[in-house]
């Protein structure tokens, strides 16, 4: 990591060495990672990059780690499609879904425990942990088990099994919290005082965040180094919507791209929007929210990077924008008729929010729209309800016709 | 001695109650605001709290028994 100066802290810029910390010990600020722009810009190119490896990690000069030590499970560099039947039905020519479900645990999770892994081991853990209501303990475990870490993971008793599953299987530690989310993300802020554990989501965190700019990165060299016109990113703690443009600023600071001029829009559910709802209050304040949304993936009522999401949807010209509950599974549905891409509940947020800004002119026809799919649908099976209505039928050719013309009519 | 980093957020109608010096007076908590940012309809405070036994986990309950809203420093992350 010959790129890297020190932790700084985002309020008050104390500087801290390089350590699994993540709170300023003076203003309780989160910390961030600070890197030498000029050393970097010095080391990369466009030819550079692209001769680097189909994965994230052809961007490893902007990440807190060494690429020679990286934990990769193959993680990034997934498809930006040009979305020509979605854009037709909602009415934009130049729409892209960035598919970020197809990382090797299906979510853009990969991307942010891939660097926190390596950054672990560098810092000689034993034990991978987290607290998670789904997509990250999937990842955590992946990454334990490639690492050959011991792995503990921590989720509310009450998850659904697929995610449950999706975690189980790599063999970590399971432990099953009792109580809401919230008491499940307390309880293991106390544990990670008490353990010398890599919480990748607490103590880590500032190198887990760092994963997610890679997202940005990718997007504007897959459109021919070039920042779009528009974003539309879900949020949940606002980390990947405030990640994603920081990526987007880097690349323009070392002059890999021209001026981002982006608008970054972010997309919540209606029963969980608290940045959304700053936003449209015009307070700089979050509230708290009590999450009552079926997109649980984006369930956190009181944001970590909220503030700072807020910065970067007035800094951009962005709009904070809400999905209806009951549009969540059409915006799902939509993508997957069109597209091909079956997404979990917070592309369907994505989809119908994205639906929305263009009704409301905020997205113009002509202007190069990405749209971020971070996770896959089969993870969230429960909530697409039943709606399946197949034409039942004994094996038989003039019943199935029959059948068949019927359901046509 | 036991310390917590916590955040407290206040809702409107609790903004005016004198909880942190409550804190000090009742439970014997010392208190030290490290950020902080009151407005009209809300307001928040980031502090540390520092106390003999039991008695910060108690002022704690206390506090969200009032109608406040506690969260600890090191990991308001909840994911997804
Ligand atoms: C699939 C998916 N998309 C988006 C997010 C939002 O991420 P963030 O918490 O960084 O806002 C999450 C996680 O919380 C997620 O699981
Ligand atoms: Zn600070």
């Amino acid at each position: 990591m010959p790129h890297v100066k020190c932790l700084q802290c985002r309020e008050c810029k104390s500087e801290y060495p390089i350590g699994p910390l993540n709170a300023c010990e003076f203003c309780f600020g989160p910390l961030e990672v600070s890197y030498d722009y000029d050393s970097v810009a010095k080391s990369v190119s466009r030819k550079s990059i692209e001769s680097g490896p189909n994965t994230m990690w052809r961007y490893h000069d902007f990440l807190p780690v060494d690429k020679e030590s990286a934990v990769d499970i193959s993680t990034g560099f997934t498809p930006l499609i040009h979305a020509k039947n979605l854009g037709r039905q909602i009415g934009l020519d130049h729409l892209y879904i960035k598919n970020d479900s197809v990382n090797p645990t299906f979510s853009f999770k990969d991307r942010p425990v891939s660097v926190t892994t390596t950054k672990a081991l560098e810092f000689e853990f034993e034990v991978l942990a987290c607290v998670s209501t789904g997509n990250l303990m999937g990842s955590v475990a992946a990454h334990g088990a490639k690492a050959g870490m011991e792995t503990m993971v921590f989720y509310p008793a009450d998850l659904e099994q697929g995610k449950i599953l999706g975690a189980a299987v790599y063999g970590p530690t399971m432990v099953a919290v009792e109580g809401t989310y919230d008491q499940a993300n307390r309880f293991c802020s106390e544990l990670a005082d008490a353990h010398r554990w890599a919480f990748v989501n607490i103590n880590m965190r500032p190198y887990y965040a760092e994963g997610s700019k890679t997202l940005g990165y990718e997007v504007a060299e897959q459109l021919g180094w070039k920042a779009p016109d528009h974003c539309v990113v879900p949020g949940a703690s606002g980390e990947l919507h405030t990640k994603i443009w920081k990526g987007l600023e880097e690349f323009e600071g070392i002059g890999l791209i021209d001026k981002a001029k982006t608008k970054m829009h972010l997309a919540q559910a209606e029963g969980c929007a608290p940045i959304v709802e700053a936003f449209e209050s015009g307070n700089n304040q979050v509230k708290p929210v009590r999450p009552k949304t079926i997109a649980k993936s984006l369930a956190i009522g009181n944001p970590a990077a909220g503030p700072y999401s807020l910065e970067v949807l007035r800094d951009t010209g962005g709009t904070g924008v809400f999905a209806y509950e009951n549009s969540i599974i059409d915006g799902i549905r939509l993508l997957a008729e069109t597209e091909g891409i079956f997404t979990e509940t917070a592309g369907g947020v994505v989809i119908s929010s994205l639906k929305r800004l263009v009704k409301q002119g905020k997205i113009k026809k002509d202007e190069v729209t990405v749209a971020f799919v971070t996770g896959n649908g089969l993870k969230t099976l429960e909530a697409m309800g039943d709606f399946v209505a197949p034409i039942e039928t004994k094996p038989d050719l003039d019943i199935f016709q029959t059948k068949l013309s019927n359901r046509k009519d | 001695m036991m310390t917590k980093r916590v955040k407290f957020t206040f809702p409107q109608e609790l903004i005016k109650e004198p909880v942190i010096y409550k804190l000090g007076v009742d439970f014997g908590i010392v208190t030290n605001i490290r950020r902080a940012d009151i407005r009209d309809d809300m307001g928040w405070v980031v502090l540390e709290l520092e106390g003999e036994g039991d008695v910060v986990d108690e002022g704690l309950e206390w506090v969200i028994s009032t109608g406040v809203r506690v969260d600890p420093i090191a990991g308001d992350i909840i994911e997804g």
